[in-house]
């Protein structure tokens, strides 16, 4: 008899399982482009000898690009052994100005209690942006009246003031239906979040409480999808991903409706949403030969490319910048240039000088 | 039956209502198989998804790949081994640690309030979650005995998550040793030390085994410590040594769930498919040592 | 098999062995080292955890930590009211209490009084498979299959909710209870069980009213450790239950308990040092203590009903 149940059981769970794969979603053909051919590093014959081993930490935002310089790298270096974490922009800091790793991902710049950190222990940092990300905002495919929202409407919705009282969609376009509004977006410890209030309400994680949060997109991107009323934000990597699933919504931050793209992002002209996504080497561990050589390669052509692909998911950064930064960083140039922290809107000339 | 002999005084008071009682045993062993049934229903639910989404990224490379950008070559080489050998090592310090507390306490230590005080602290330590834990090694293991964020510093923290479970486990299958068998053995003029090796553990031995299943099942699973401490993510190689760098399966499998590219959710599919036939198979062994012993103990 | 020893060699033999008592002192002494270490432990997470809760405290009135019924640290308007985190935590652990013991007691039961051995040696393992599912594997095993199966008759069941993370981690939950207990029925002596049977009683009735009562002890032990587990978990609240901290009862919203909050911040971009990360460690320690309170009064309780065999 229990033989028998447990086969039934087992039978129905498994049409369960079938029934619901198959009704899975659409996959997103994926809008950027796959892997190019790179060319391999003019120094290539240094690199084959080196030896020892970088330990990088931080942001789990930067992380794929991180991951995917390792990668590359190691085509070219196999024996220095590389390895990554996802402590946390916050967490990692704390661990790079402990002296504990060589190179912190940082999704947004270093703060002054930070810089102290590091000052008291004598850990000198050299900042490098290495990609820009945009932060999309989107709807479901079954949504009918969403296509662009400005600046100021954007702000309606999430301002701290909204919560409990801006709950139908007619209250932030009188020519919207009035249907209610359903909100998702990161959690609130996580740099999206704190550049989206930012950048949205001018003021660091000051937003309304009343949405669905998480710190997975994954699970964003599919309440939004799921929820003809909803809308939400979260990286662009995660909306190129699931094209198929998503309604992709413009940003008018003054200068017109503007999508968020690789060009757009790149260029600069989706704004306020995109922001650059940083790495720091401690100065002493860039003085070994294999961090240096690591930390070019990531800024050469033979790597920066890969930024913009489908694997990774973010967005590379002007070719002159690169070069400047290069330099900056055979120079050693300490500090940060970032002293009031996040600026909304800034470009990364500042690295030009 | 009873119409044949003669009543006895009283006997009309006797009810013995042997339908019901009966028909109360039948619906209970219906609700029993039932229970059982649901556990494993909902574990076989849980399994098909899994295996489901697993099945086209099963093949050879899966095993031996380190991690990638690219869903085609990434594999779980790194989180393997480094669970294996950090898991090597949290047995080989928990396991005599835990089962040495839990018979101190147990045979050795007095009532008295000091013990009680004891036994209170070491239930709440199977209460505190695991992050508390990732804090606690963090600042012990990988600060103050620089043991780095190392296969030993995962592993001592695992461990002292754990200690708790298999004490408590352990004492109570040593209390439920009958005092008997430890009289008997006094009464042959053992020692404390003899008696409880050559008698109650042995007696005792399926019920520990259980309580390290349990344990070590739950640090085999464990994410949250081992991202505190700082185990690592992207490893793309395997620890040579107990200090060296590693990363586990599980972080492999969380980080995996977090990518945007829809098959590397698949692939972490494959991922938890591979950490719960390991799982099986620690399972399977122990059940097979806790049967022995009870056979051993029978015969 | 050694000779039995003969008249005059038996002074020899019993006389006192030093090297006996020594070792027996030594292992004494070892077992004692292994007991301190659970007690260096609890010390050490006290000592990480004091320093920073009491900094904490020095920049938030307590009074506001309890009395406050908002939990915003990490919104510009700042508010440190404990009372969100605590009742999401009471309500998920109840949900998954609330399933896994009847579960978990009824299969016990069946397995150490009605299952045949076969049956059981076959069960037995399989359930404890269950707990050691990775409970990031259980967090997503809610979001994604649970929950969309239960928002077909529970009206209002929002993405994330109690309900489901709570029904999960019920599951999770389920070996702990059925394995534990199930030992500890089955040590009740056999002699018990059929003294009873002599007198007439059922399978039912032993099982209900003799070996079950003789392995409370037992029993009440495997339920406190299912709680203190389920108190403490972390993954699958994370995952399924949400990010919102409200102070609400109501199962099928969004919530968040200390578990989930602690790994946020852990997990997240808080500067060290700031006050939002020293919340962390108000949470920890309101945990930590709400566990402890947990478990002295389950010892009391368990020392007032353990039933000694013989």
């Amino acid at each position: 008899m229990r033989r028998v149940s447990l086969a039934a059981v087992a039978a129905l769970a498994g049409v369960v399982a079938v029934l619901a794969v198959a009704c899975d979603g659409s996959r997103g053909p994926g809008a950027l482009p796959r892997s190019p051919d790179l060319p391999p590093p003019p120094n290539q014959q240094q690199l084959r000898p080196l030896k020892g081993e970088i330990i990088i930490d931080g942001s789990s935002t930067v992380f794929p690009v991180t991951q995917a310089a390792a990668e590359e790298f190691r085509r070219y270096a196999p024996d220095v052994r590389i390895s990554v974490g996802i402590s946390g922009t916050g967490g990692g800091f704390k661990k790079f100005c402990a002296g504990e790793t060589d190179v912190q991902d940082a999704s947004r710049p270093i703060r002054d209690t930070e810089i102290e950190a590091c000052a008291q222990r004598g850990i000198e940092f050299i900042e490098v942006p290495v990609a820009f990300d945009g932060i999309a905002v989107v709807a479901s495919p079954r949504n009918a009246f969403l296509t662009c929202l400005t600046t100021p409407e954007l702000k309606t919705l999430w301002r701290p003031e909204a919560q409990g009282k801006v709950t139908r969609w007619k209250q932030v376009r009188a020519s919207f239906p009035d249907q209610p509004i359903k909100l998702f977006g990161p959690g609130t410890d996580s740099g999206t979040f704190d550049y989206f209030t930012d950048a949205i309400n001018q003021k660091e994680k000051a937003s309304r409480g009343d949405f669905q949060a998480s710190e997975d997109d994954n699970v964003l991107v599919q309440g939004v999808a799921n929820d003809p009323t909803a809308l939400g934000y979260f990286g662009f990597a995660y909306y190129a991903e699931n094209v198929g699933k998503l309604k992709l919504l413009a940003v008018d931050g003054g200068h017109g409706c503007v999508e968020p793209s690789f060009e757009t992002i790149a260029n600069s002209t989706y704004q306020p949403l995109s922001r650059p996504l940083f790495i720091y080497v401690r100065r002493t561990a860039a003085e070994r030969a294999e961090v240096r050589a690591f930390v070019e390669f990531y800024l050469s052509k033979s790597f920066t490319p890969v930024i913009s692909t489908r694997e990774v998911g973010y967005v590379q950064l002007a070719d002159p910048i690169y070069v400047a930064l290069t330099k900056r960083f055979r120079a050693m140039r300490t500090g940060t240039l970032w002293p009031q922290g996040i600026e909304i809107g800034a470009t990364l000339d500042r690295y030009l000088q | 039956m009873a119409a044949e002999t003669p009543a006895l005084p009283g006997a009309e008071l006797f009810h013995p209502r042997v339908r019901l009682r009966k028909g109360l045993g039948s619906a209970f062993l219906v609700l029993g198989v039932a229970s059982v049934v649901f556990g494993l229903a909902m574990l076989a639910f849980l399994v098909f998804d899994v295996v489901e989404r697993a099945i086209p990224w099963l093949r050879v490379e899966f095993l031996t790949q380190f991690d990638s950008r690219f869903s085609d070559r990434a594999g779980i080489k790194a989180g393997l081994y480094g669970t294996a050998y950090m898991m090597f090592f949290t047995i080989l310090i928990s396991f005599p640690l835990g089962v040495m507390s839990a018979i101190y306490l147990e045979e050795y230590a007095r009532d008295s309030w000091p013990k009680t005080v004891i036994q209170i602290n070491i239930a709440n330590l199977a209460g505190v979650p695991s992050i508390v834990y990732g804090l606690l090694g963090l600042t012990v293991f990988v600060r103050w005995m620089a043991l780095g964020r190392s296969v030993l510093a995962g592993a001592l923290t695992m461990a002292l998550l754990v200690l708790p479970i298999i004490i408590v486990a352990t004492q109570e299958a040593l209390r439920a040793v009958p005092s008997s068998i430890r009289d008997a053995s006094y009464g042959v003029g053992a020692t404390r030390w003899q008696t409880i090796w050559h008698h109650v553990l042995p007696q005792a031995l399926p019920g520990i085994l259980t309580g390290n299943i349990l344990a070590a099942s739950r640090a085999i699973g464990e994410t949250a410590p081992l991202i505190t401490i700082g185990a690592l993510t992207f490893v793309p190689f395997t620890p040579q040594s107990p200090l060296d760098r590693f990363t586990a399966l599980p972080i492999q499998i969380f980080n995996w769930t977090s990518k945007p590219q829809a098959e590397f959710h698949d692939l972490a599919a494959a991922a938890i498919l591979t950490l719960l036939v390991v799982l099986l198979t620690m399972n399977s062994l122990a059940i097979l040592l806790r049967n022995r012993a009870v056979r051993r103990r029978a015969g | 098999m050694q000779q039995a020893p003969t008249a005059g060699e038996l002074p020899k033999l019993l006389r006192r062995d030093r090297m006996r008592d020594l070792r027996e002192r030594a292992i004494g002494a070892a077992l004692l080292t292994a007991a301190a270490v659970g007690a260096l432990t609890t010390a050490g997470i006290i000592l990480s955890l004091a320093g920073e809760t009491i900094r904490f405290f020095g920049q938030v009135p307590i009074v506001d930590f309890f009395t406050e019924t908002e939990w915003t640290p990490l919104f510009s308007i700042q508010k440190f009211g404990v009372w969100p985190l605590v009742s999401a935590t009471v309500l998920t652990s109840a949900i998954a209490l609330l399933l896994a013991v009847p579960v978990g007691l009824i299969a016990a039961i069946y397995l150490s009084e009605f299952a045949t051995l076969h049956v059981r040696s076959l069960f037995k393992p399989m359930l404890e498979v269950l707990a050691g599912v990775p409970t990031v594997v259980y967090g997503f095993f809610a979001l994604t299959v649970i929950t969309p199966f239960l928002q077909g008759f529970v009206p209002g069941l929002s993405t994330f909710n109690a309900l489901s993370a709570g029904f999960v981690m019920g599951v999770m939950i389920i070996p702990l209870v059925a394995s534990l207990s199930e030992d500890a029925l089955s040590a009740v002596p056999v002699s018990l069980r059929e003294g009873a049977y002599a007198m007439g009683a059922t399978r039912f009735e032993v099982a209900t009213r003799v070996v079950f009562p003789a392995a409370i002890s037992g029993v009440i032990a495997s339920i406190i450790l299912a709680l203190s587990r389920a108190v403490g978990e972390t993954m699958i609240v994370a995952i399924a239950a949400g990010m919102n901290p409200i102070l609400s009862f109501d199962p099928r919203v969004p919530i968040e308990t200390m578990t989930a909050y602690i790994v946020q911040i852990s997990l997240g971009d808080t500067p060290y040092g700031s006050l939002s990360y020293l919340t962390i460690f108000a949470v920890g320690s309101t945990l930590f203590f709400m566990t402890f309170l947990m478990n002295v009064l389950s010892f009391w309780v368990v020392r007032r009903f353990r039933e000694v065999y013989d």
